[in-house]
This record gives C-alpha cells, sequence and structure tokens, in this order.
C-alpha cells in the first residue's frame, strides 16, 4: 500500500512537472467549454445534457492521451529496468500509475465546474442530473483509463498506444450503438447492447444512477487492470 | 552469495548466455570482463531478476530468482548499463523517490539521502533535473541510487563508461573503498578497471565463460611460461649454448647485437630462471647490463582468450 502511495505520488507528479497537464488541461476545457455554450444559448434551457453527452467522444481523444505515457515511456527510456528491479510487486506499480491518472482526469472533470456554476446564476438547474452527470463522466472515463493504461503496456511507442486506445475505446462503445446492433444477428444484440460502453452512459447522464451501470464501469476497469498485470507479468515468461 | 548453475538464456535464435556456472562469495569483488555482445549484460539482468533464465537456476543469498525475486531485489542494489533513470524528476526528489520504494525509514532516509550526494559528488547538481545533466552526473546519480539503501550486493554494468578519466578514479576509489564491506559484481571491458578493483575475474566470451580466476592466477596461467630479457657481454656462441643447457629453459635466441660481444638474449622457460642465468653470467665472467622479465598483461590474457 505504502508503495502504491509512493508510485502513485511520482506519476502524478510526473503530468505537472511537465507540459502535459497544462496543455491537456487547457485543450479540454476550451474545447468542452466552447461547445457546450455554442448551443447553450439556443437551446435556453439550464441543463448540462449536451455536456454529458458529448463526453464519451471527447475522452475518446483525451483519455489516451493521458495514458499513452504510462508504460510506453518507461519502456522508451529504458526506465522499466530500474522500476522492474526495484521491490516493487507489479500490481503496486500497475495500481499506482492508474490512480495518478485517475487522480488526473478527476481533476481536469471538476475544472468544468465553471460550468454548473455559471448555470445556477442564470437560471435554476436540476442538480440531481448534474451531479449524476458528473459521476458518469467518472465513471465513463475510469473505463477509458484502464483501457488506455492496458494498451500503454503493450508497446513502446506513444503513438501507437494513443491511436489503439482510441481504436479499442471506440470499438467498445459503437460495438452498443444501434448503427452496429443494426447489422448483427437478432440474438446477439442485446449482448452487444450491455457490453457497448454507451448504453451504460445514457441513464447516467439523465442522474439515475443505476447500480447495473456502476458495476458495468467496475467490471471494465478490473478487466483491463487485470490485463495489464498480465502483460507487465509476461516479461517474466519463461 | 551468488550462485548460477547451467544457466542459458536466448533471445530468439541467439544463445546470449551459454550454459555458464559460477559463483560468487560474500565479501567479494568480482570483475565481468568480455567483449561487447559476450552477455555480461543479460547475466546481470537474470541475477536482479529483470529477465528470466530459460535454463538453470540462480539464487541469491539462496533466494531463488523466480520464487523470491521481491527479496532478491530488497538485497541488491542495482545500476544498469544505460543508467535508466527519471529525466524529469529532480536529483533529490528522484532518490528521495527511490528511499521511499527501498523501504528506508523516515528518520534515516536524510541521512542517507545527505551520505549518497556526498559520497557520489552530487553536491553541485542538487536542484536540476536530471535530463539536464552531463552522462557523467547521470551516471553518478545512478550509483546513487544503488547504494542509498545500503545493500549487502551491489551489481554494477559498465559503472565507469562514459566518465571522464578524474571521475573513472573517484568512482574506482568508491567501489574498492565499498567492495571492503560489501560484495560487489562490475563489468567491464575497461581492463585496468579489473585489476585496479576486483579480487576475482570471470571472463565471458560469446555466452561462455572462458577463464576464472585472480588478476595473478590468470596472467601466470595464460602465461604458462616465463620470459626473460637480458643484455650480457660475452662471447654470443658461448653464452647462446650455456643458456640452453639451463635447467627449465625452454627455449633461447639471440636478438640483437649491439656491437662488440654485447648482445640481447631473448629465454622462454618453465618457472623463473632471472636468477640461475645471474649465477650463469657470473660464474663465467661475463656481465650483465640488463636483465628484465617479460609480464602479460591482462590485456594480452584477454586478447589471447577471446579470439581464440
Amino acid at each position: 500500500m505504502r508503495n502504491t502511495l509512493a508510485v502513485f505520488k511520482k506519476e502524478y507528479k510526473t503530468y505537472f512537472n511537465t507540459p502535459i497537464a497544462y496543455i491537456i488541461i487547457t485543450v479540454f476545457l476550451l474545447i468542452t467549454n466552447w461547445l457546450f455554450y455554442k448551443g447553450f444559448f439556443l437551446i435556453n434551457q439550464a441543463t448540462m445534457r449536451s455536456f454529458f453527452g458529448s463526453m464519451p467522444w471527447i475522452f475518446l481523444f483525451f483519455v489516451p492521451a493521458i495514458t499513452m505515457r504510462l508504460w510506453a515511456e518507461e519502456k522508451r527510456s529504458g526506465a522499466i529496468e530500474l522500476i522492474m528491479t526495484l521491490p516493487l510487486k507489479d500490481i503496486e506499480v500497475i495500481l499506482g500509475k492508474y490512480l495518478a491518472s485517475l487522480v488526473f482526469l478527476i481533476i481536469t472533470i471538476l475544472l468544468t465546474l465553471s460550468i454548473p456554476i455559471t448555470l445556477s446564476y442564470m437560471g435554476e438547474p436540476d442538480n440531481g442530473p448534474i451531479i449524476g452527470g458528473y459521476l458518469g463522466i467518472i465513471f465513463l472515463g475510469s473505463a477509458y483509463l484502464a483501457i488506455g493504461a492496458f494498451i500503454s503496456s503493450l508497446t513502446k511507442n506513444q503513438i501507437i498506444a494513443f491511436i489503439l486506445s482510441i481504436a479499442v475505446c471506440f470499438g467498445l462503445f459503437i460495438v452498443g450503438e444501434n448503427i452496429v446492433l443494426m447489422n448483427v444477428p437478432y440474438f446477439i444484440a442485446p449482448f452487444l447492447e450491455y457490453m457497448g460502453l454507451g448504453s451504460h452512459f445514457a441513464s447516467i447522464s439523465r442522474g439515475v444512477i443505476d447500480t447495473r451501470d456502476i458495476i458495468y464501469y467496475l467490471s471494465i476497469v478490473v478487466f483491463f487492470i487485470y490485463l495489464n498485470i498480465r502483460s507487465v507479468e509476461s516479461r517474466k515468461w519463461r | 552469495m551468488i550462485e548460477l548453475t547451467n544457466v542459458t538464456k536466448r533471445f530468439g535464435t541467439t544463445t546470449a548466455v551459454d550454459n555458464i556456472s559460477f559463483s560468487v562469495n560474500k565479501g567479494e569483488v568480482v570483475g565481468f570482463l568480455g567483449p561487447n555482445g559476450a552477455g555480461k549484460s543479460t547475466t546481470m539482468r537474470v541475477i536482479t531478476c529483470y529477465l528470466p533464465q530459460d535454463e538453470g537456476e540462480v539464487t541469491v543469498s539462496g533466494y531463488n530468482v523466480f520464487e523470491n525475486s521481491l527479496q532478491i531485489r530488497k538485497k541488491i542494489g542495482y545500476l544498469p548499463e544505460s543508467t535508466p533513470l527519471y529525466l524529469d524528476m529532480e536529483v533529490t526528489e528522484f532518490l528521495k523517490y527511490i528511499a521511499e520504494i527501498r523501504g528506508i525509514p523516515s528518520d534515516v532516509k536524510k541521512k542517507n539521502l545527505n551520505k549518497m550526494v556526498e559520497v557520489c559528488g552530487l553536491t553541485k547538481v542538487i536542484g536540476k533535473d536530471i535530463g539536464e545533466l552531463s552522462k557523467g552526473f547521470k551516471q553518478r546519480v545512478g550509483l546513487a541510487q544503488a547504494m542509498i539503501h545500503d545493500p549487502e550486493l551491489l551489481v554494477l554494468d559498465e559503472p565507469t563508461i562514459g566518465l571522464d578519466p578524474n571521475q573513472i578514479v573517484e568512482i574506482r576509489e568508491l567501489i574498492k573503498q565499498l567492495g571492503e564491506e560489501k560484495t560487489i559484481i562490475l563489468s567491464t571491458h575497461i581492463l585496468p578497471e579489473v585489476t585496479a578493483t576486483c579480487s576475482r575475474v570471470i571472463i565471458i566470451n560469446e555466452g561462455k565463460i572462458a577463464a576464472q580466476g585472480t588478476p595473478d592466477e590468470l596472467t601466470s596461467q595464460a602465461k604458462g611460461e616465463f620470459i626473460i630479457f637480458a643484455l650480457i657481454r660475452g662471447n654470443p656462441d658461448d653464452v647462446k649454448s650455456r643458456i640452453s643447457e639451463m635447467d627449465n629453459v625452454l627455449e633461447s635466441r639471440l636478438i640483437a647485437g649491439k656491437g662488440d660481444s654485447l648482445n640481447s638474449y631473448r629465454l622462454k622457460s618453465k618457472k623463473d630462471v632471472s636468477e640461475d642465468l645471474f649465477h650463469l653470467v657470473s660464474s663465467n665472467g661475463w656481465s650483465l647490463a640488463e636483465l628484465r622479465k617479460e609480464t602479460l598483461s591482462l590485456e594480452d590474457v584477454f586478447t589471447k582468450i577471446t579470439t581464440q
């Protein structure tokens, strides 16, 4: 536990010691705020539905940008030889890195609180859906992060990690969308719909926190962290 | 302390380490010598649990690298060849991180940190990011992280590579000092380094151990014969025939005449016959102007062994 914390602190600091954090946060805030306010005055309602609805797509690009360096950088710089010969268990390193990226994402998300605050001055927004929406995107984000972290552990090249993460997250998302469901055999459709990241997001974005959705997201996180452990362990396989 | 038994490691079709066995005892400073690509780094990576071997067993202090990897890693301080460090961390920040992971208690942490800074000469670079440092200083930071937890065993892969001559001398002195209390295994292809710091040498070539022993043992092993040069004033034919009649002399040669009866001779013998030669010269009334033993340096041993 103490080691996980040490790794977490170091990884977290790395985000802020380098331009990474600042650029990601700035561009993220610019894009989300712009997209939201663009349509806000037209709709003329104090609601954040469009904000939350667009998140799965925005995360698709930003989350891989956060996770791409997690493992790929270690492998590329050779620092992996250092970290793997320290008395650290694989799980401690993996969790430490994952948690650092999660906390970073949460901070980035919290910085968008300027939107609901502004809304509360301009009108009377319904707080339930807003809180639910924020919870929902945190869960969604944590799932994307787990996928991104795993993929980063597969390659030395950050760009490959980035693009592959986008592809897998997109794949997992689109598999539950109508466009795919329309074209698959009838009996597979419900299964695929459950697998898709999007379907679980719909209820949460309306402010309804369904335990089924929470279990789904946590399962994704656990599954990909498990894969991450296997991938890091694989160097020890004979 | 370290035991390798029949260890083999392959990378695809290349066999980097081929059925090697050796041991390092507590308190020894062992030098791992070999040309590039001989398998030195690979062997070290197997010992430090970074790479798994394909065949054979490796134990450190009785712990097996597969089953007790964590315990082994706690006991070892490792400086990899590429000196991997986190370039965006500041020097003391990095060392503190390593200290924390090494489980050094907080009251001891500061003390150890300061000691490392002093011992490795890092006072000048405190406050700088590791990425800004020169190769020599990066190497020193690497050494500091390997020693900060006062490990029993130090594994150093080419510790003086890339350093300037002054730094090399300093690091060697440091290694010698540390060698008095700790067990050290270091690899290098700089031969004088080995004679300067190591109590035992293992020469590895193409994945196999070519020779083992103390530096002295190796130089006389490869010799198998002693060579003496002598400058003798006396009748060349007499001198030559008397010398070849001497006990233990394998062959003798007249090299070059310096004019009149002063000539140089080269003797190859099974044992050190320099004193016998002196007696021979004086009992025959000749005079000895120069007597020199040719010593085979470790370089010669190395070249001989690795180019066979």
